[in-house]
């Protein structure tokens, strides 16, 4: 039945197809005029519908929230397992209460311990700062070329996951805290909501970026895209973070010790 | 049958989107593991994403983003670049769909640690002899 009603739809690449032209047009004649900001599918996302982009960063935190709840188990492990670094031999530690002290000589380890592969850790470890200082460009790019928050969350993101995957999950916490990753996840939401709440005393609307003029130092015709830039800095700080608590918490079932 | 043909040429995205979206509810409907629902979840999901981009699309025309507008000022004419609202509209829609992927993976995780299995019929048995 719905093979039957494609006939009925527009071509493929058709320019006048209905959803090309009634409100479409107007954003993308006008849209360079009014915000000065050339990637339209930004200035849409961040400008004109400013509001669902909010409560999308929103729907991001509130799932990283979600997982951590549903998942975060808090309680110690039972049993352990020390590797002693110099000789290799392995220790089972049946009492969770006898903490190894010696940590110079002996490693908390998996439970399922396999040496690493050297050439996956080197190449990771060579690749991690580049995708990073990508996902930085593409966050800061936003506005002007293909890019944007979301985009360079993700990115920024899955460059902790790959240190995850290429080393192990303990490598990973002992970088990026827990309670860091909340922090930012919340700061991030908190950005957006700041640059729009921070609209209002300046005499505007919510989330309306012209209204900033006099706290940038900067042309008033660009206010809007350094409004858009700032929110998506934010989206950015927010979507790393809950990508990483995500990843964190489904691999180690909650308990951030051991994992993928 | 050229006919037919020719609709097919014409309108492959939507063909496509059609086919997608079909496994995607195959899957969500008569799969028994839990997990392979939630591959038919993101299988649909990404048969909507198919088609709304492809609606975005038009002939000879250009990503949304407007170059050298500096001196000349309405030069922008619609036709010259593809239409932006589906693109938006998609973000939107991954990005709700990696979110949900996430809760749902964090439940199917929860799952398995109480029931020790993520298989319907089983799930379905423990439930009852409680």
């Amino acid at each position: 039945m719905l093979l039957y009603g494609t006939g009925e739809f527009p071509d493929w690449g058709d320019p006048y197809s209905p959803a090309s032209v009634h409100l479409s047009n107007d954003y993308l004649e006008k849209a360079f005029d009014q915000t000065q900001v050339p990637n339209i599918v930004t200035a849409v996302l961040a400008d004109y519908r400013g509001f669902d982009t909010m409560f999308e960063t929103a729907v991001i935190f509130t799932a990283g929230l979600a997982c951590f709840l549903l998942l975060r188990d808090f309680r110690e492990k039972e049993e352990r397992f020390y590797r002693h670094t110099a000789t290799g031999v392995i220790l089972h530690v049946k009492d969770s209460q006898k903490v190894l002290l010696v940590e110079r000589e002996f490693e908390y380890m998996d439970k399922d311990w396999v040496p690493s592969d050297l050439i996956i850790k080197t190449v990771c470890r060579i690749l991690i700062p580049f995708i990073q200082i990508y996902g930085l460009y593409v966050i800061a790019h936003g506005d002007f070329s293909p890019g944007g928050g979301f985009q360079g969350g993700v990115i920024l993101g899955s460059s902790l996951i790959l240190l995850a995957i290429s080393y192990n999950l303990k490598t990973l916490m002992r970088r990026v805290k827990e309670k860091i990753l909340g922090i930012y996840a919340a700061i991030g939401v908190l950005i957006y909501v700041g640059i729009a709440v921070i609209c209002m005393p300046m005499g505007g609307n919510f989330l309306d970026y012209s209204t900033l003029a006099p706290l940038l130092p900067s042309d008033p015709h660009h206010v809007r895209a350094l409004g858009m830039l700032g929110v998506e800095i934010g989206v950015g700080i927010a979507v790393t973070a809950v990508m990483v608590i995500i990843y964190v918490n489904i691999v180690s079932a909650g308990r951030h010790d051991e994992g993928l | 049958m050229t006919d037919v043909l020719a609709l097919i040429v014409a309108k492959y995205n939507y063909w496509l989107y059609v086919v997608l979206m079909m496994i995607g509810l195959y899957a969500m409907i008569a799969k028994n593991n839990l997990i392979k629902k939630l591959v038919g979840m993101n299988i649909f999901q990404t048969a909507i994403i198919l088609f709304y981009v492809s609606i975005g699309y038009k002939r000879d025309a250009t990503l949304p983003i407007i170059e050298n507008v500096h001196g000349g000022h309405g030069s922008v004419h619609a036709i010259d670049y593809i239409n932006p609202l589906p693109h938006v509209l998609m973000l939107t829609a991954i990005v709700v769909s990696v979110a949900t992927f996430g809760v749902a993976m964090a439940l199917a995780v929860r799952i398995y640690q109480r029931y020790q299995t993520l298989e319907e019929d089983e799930l379905r048995m423990r439930l009852s002899e409680k």
